[in-house]
């Protein structure tokens, strides 16, 4: 494990601060004071700070404050694991339907404020308005295209099988287990929902590190979450240094399964090394583009096949 | 009857139990009247103060070898437990094999300090430790209530001693206790210290009924003057059961009988003692309010079942540097 690591959390190198934004104003007689939101993590369910009490600036795209997260330690991550393996047997137990329904219910929290994630997108990523819209729609539409897939997945990659025998013998795809995602870094929130949405819609529980200098829109995202019927634990969200928390993840044993997508290419191979010390699943995409047809590869991923030979007509 | 028991050199026993050394202490349990007197005239406990000392003793951080040191310590301190009415001779087995080896993978770990049974499966506890020094624990007394009568809890001691029990776990009458009957309860725990022999004997206060601190203290040093090696806590079948102001008043108990007697006594804590993080805080408790002689199996024992399995995950932290799971430790 790293004693000490490059945390990556500098500012953008081309940058001008816009002073005005990052120091508070006085407010002048009748003026509302500003109301500042504060971005936690989001682990079991609940929304604490950092443990380690922590956190760091966020800027825009051209250098602006926008706002400090939560800087999260190896020990939120040890507990976003712990909350996540205790929300498996509810979640994994659920029924497909069920699930698919809540998927399809963060997708209306989603839509519901849809204004209020365009402009957080947009400050993440310096998009237009336009833009940005359109890319909290493509995440609305991807949790719903994924809530179908709820009870239909098993019908496609399942079934009975042939056999020479007096068996009945089906397969079935039953969820790997806990799974630790590493976000795209640079498309905040669609790249977020393109990675999460399919490990969770099979039944896993997820620990994902949000992108480190993008992370706002997911936190706003964690707070519709917590109000769209998706148990307590069953993603876990932290946000902080992915240089630092990777390693740990990676290593750690009661994960089973690691999504490198949003992982630096050339710090793939060591994590990879760490996570195959406990046997994990790890899913290594070369390619990555949020904006296209998904495809059902990100289901596979995280499904284990059980196969069961029932005896018959003896 | 109880003055027999106060006589030196009349009980052969270790620990001199039921006999205080100090000639002050030997008159107090003449009758329930001075009895009464003794333990109402101990000094009343400050519940806030005890809350907040607690409380920051609980802030200590204990890293690296120190913490180390801490989870072989507590791990070396547990009595596992099994204490269901579904227990079978298979999971006595099966517990007792993971008592002498805590960890197979790692065979540094220590060995727990005790099984805890009931009377019925002590045989059973007795042949698979055969040979491991861990030593064989059984409740007895008609537990956890302890509703019968002073002959069958007797008989229930007798039980499990003959089956070799090394170390008897009592509950004291609570009932008797809290309605003043004090020599009651003084004199029962005499009678089945006597039965037990040899066997160190462990008086269960269950905390958890005694409703205050003040009660704890006097029921502590009812079951020291009686003899019991060890006060501990709870039955684990109440709760509230170890909480850390309870531990702190237990472990006063001790440390101020063994400044007026000279005689070392122990304490268990015993119920809801789940993680190694809270283990390790009594150990810090145990240092600063008893003292470190008391930091050793024979003097403080943890009564648990799924504390070790966390001890054993957070050792393995240590060793491996990753976090570790449940996949990696027995389900008990």
């Amino acid at each position: 494990m790293p004693s000490k690591v490059k945390t990556g959390l500098s500012r953008p190198a081309k940058t001008t601060p816009n002073k005005s934004t990052a120091v508070a104003r006085q407010p002048a007689t009748g003026e509302r004071i500003a109301v500042r939101k504060t971005y936690k993590l989001y682990i079991g369910g609940a929304f604490p700070r950092s443990e380690s009490g922590r956190s760091y600036p966020v800027y825009d795209r051209a250098g602006a404050l926008l706002a400090h997260a939560a800087q999260a330690s190896r020990k939120d991550l040890r507990d976003a694991v712990s909350a996540a393996r205790k929300a498996f047997p509810g979640w994994s137990g659920a029924t497909a339907y069920n699930r698919g329904q809540i998927l399809y219910r963060i997708a209306e929290m989603l839509e519901g404020r849809r204004d209020q994630f365009a402009a957080e997108v947009a400050a993440a990523e310096g998009l237009s308005d336009s833009q940005a819209a359109a890319q909290v729609d493509a995440a609305v539409d991807r949790w719903v295209w994924y809530a179908g897939w709820a009870d239909k997945y098993a019908q496609v990659v399942g079934g009975s099988n042939p056999v020479a025998g007096p068996y009945f013998n089906f397969s079935t795809p039953e969820p790997t287990g806990v799974v630790g995602l590493i976000a795209p870094q640079d498309s905040s929130l669609l790249g977020f929902v393109s990675v999460v949405a399919p490990a969770l819609v099979t039944g896993n529980t997820v620990v994902v590190i949000a992108s480190s200098q993008r992370p706002l829109p997911v936190v706003s995202l964690a707070e519709a979450l917590a109000t769209s019927d998706l148990p307590g634990g069953v993603l876990n969200l932290l946000t902080g240094s992915v240089t630092e928390l990777a390693p740990w993840l990676a290593a750690h044993r009661d994960v089973n399964a690691l999504d490198l997508t949003g992982a630096e290419t050339g710090a793939r191979v060591a994590l990879a090394e760490a996570a195959a010390d406990t046997v994990k699943r790890v899913f290594a995409p070369a390619e990555f583009d949020p904006l296209a047809e998904p495809g059902i590869a990100r289901l596979g991923a995280f499904v284990e096949t059980k196969t069961v030979w029932h005896p018959t007509g003896v | 009857m109880s003055t027999a028991f106060l006589q030196p050199g009349t009980d052969g026993s270790q620990g001199g139990a039921g006999m205080p050394a100090s000639p002050e202490l030997a008159d107090v349990t003449r009758d329930n009247a001075s009895l009464r007197r003794f333990l109402h005239g101990l000094s009343g406990v400050d519940q806030v103060g005890a809350e907040a000392r607690a409380a920051a003793l609980a802030t200590r951080s204990i890293k690296t070898t120190a913490k180390a040191w801490a989870i072989d310590t507590a791990i070396s301190m547990v009595d596992l437990t099994t204490l269901e009415g579904a227990d079978t001779h298979g999971k006595v087995r099966s517990l007792c094999a993971k008592a002498a080896r805590p960890d197979p993978s790692d065979p540094s770990t220590p060995a727990v300090a005790a099984v805890c049974v009931y009377p019925d499966l002590v045989a059973t506890a007795v042949e698979s430790l055969a040979g491991t020094g861990v030593q064989t624990a059984s409740v007895a007394t008609a537990f956890p209530s302890g509703r019968a009568s002073l002959q069958t809890k007797l008989h229930d001691v007798h039980d499990a001693v003959r089956a070799g029990a090394t170390e008897i776990d009592m509950v004291i009458d609570r009932g008797a206790f809290l309605s003043g009957r004090y020599l009651d309860v003084f004199d029962e725990i005499v009678a089945v210290k006597q039965a037990c022999g040899a066997a160190h004997l462990k008086v269960i206060l269950e905390t958890g009924e005694l409703v205050t601190l003040d009660s704890v203290r006097r029921a502590s040093w009812l079951a020291l003057l009686a003899g019991g090696d060890f006060i501990k806590t709870s039955t684990g079948k109440v709760t509230p059961a170890a909480t850390p102001p309870v531990a702190l008043v237990m472990l006063q108990a001790v440390r101020d009988f063994a400044a007026r007697t000279g005689d070392v006594r122990g304490v268990k804590l015993a119920g809801g003692i789940r993680t190694t993080k809270e283990a390790v805080r009594y150990l810090v408790m145990v240092n600063e309010t008893a003292g470190d002689r008391w930091l050793n199996p024979h003097t403080f024992r943890f009564g648990a079942s799924t504390l070790l399995n966390d001890l054993l995950q957070q050792r393995h932290k240590l060793t491996t540097g990753a976090y570790d799971g449940p996949d990696y430790v027995s389900i008990d």
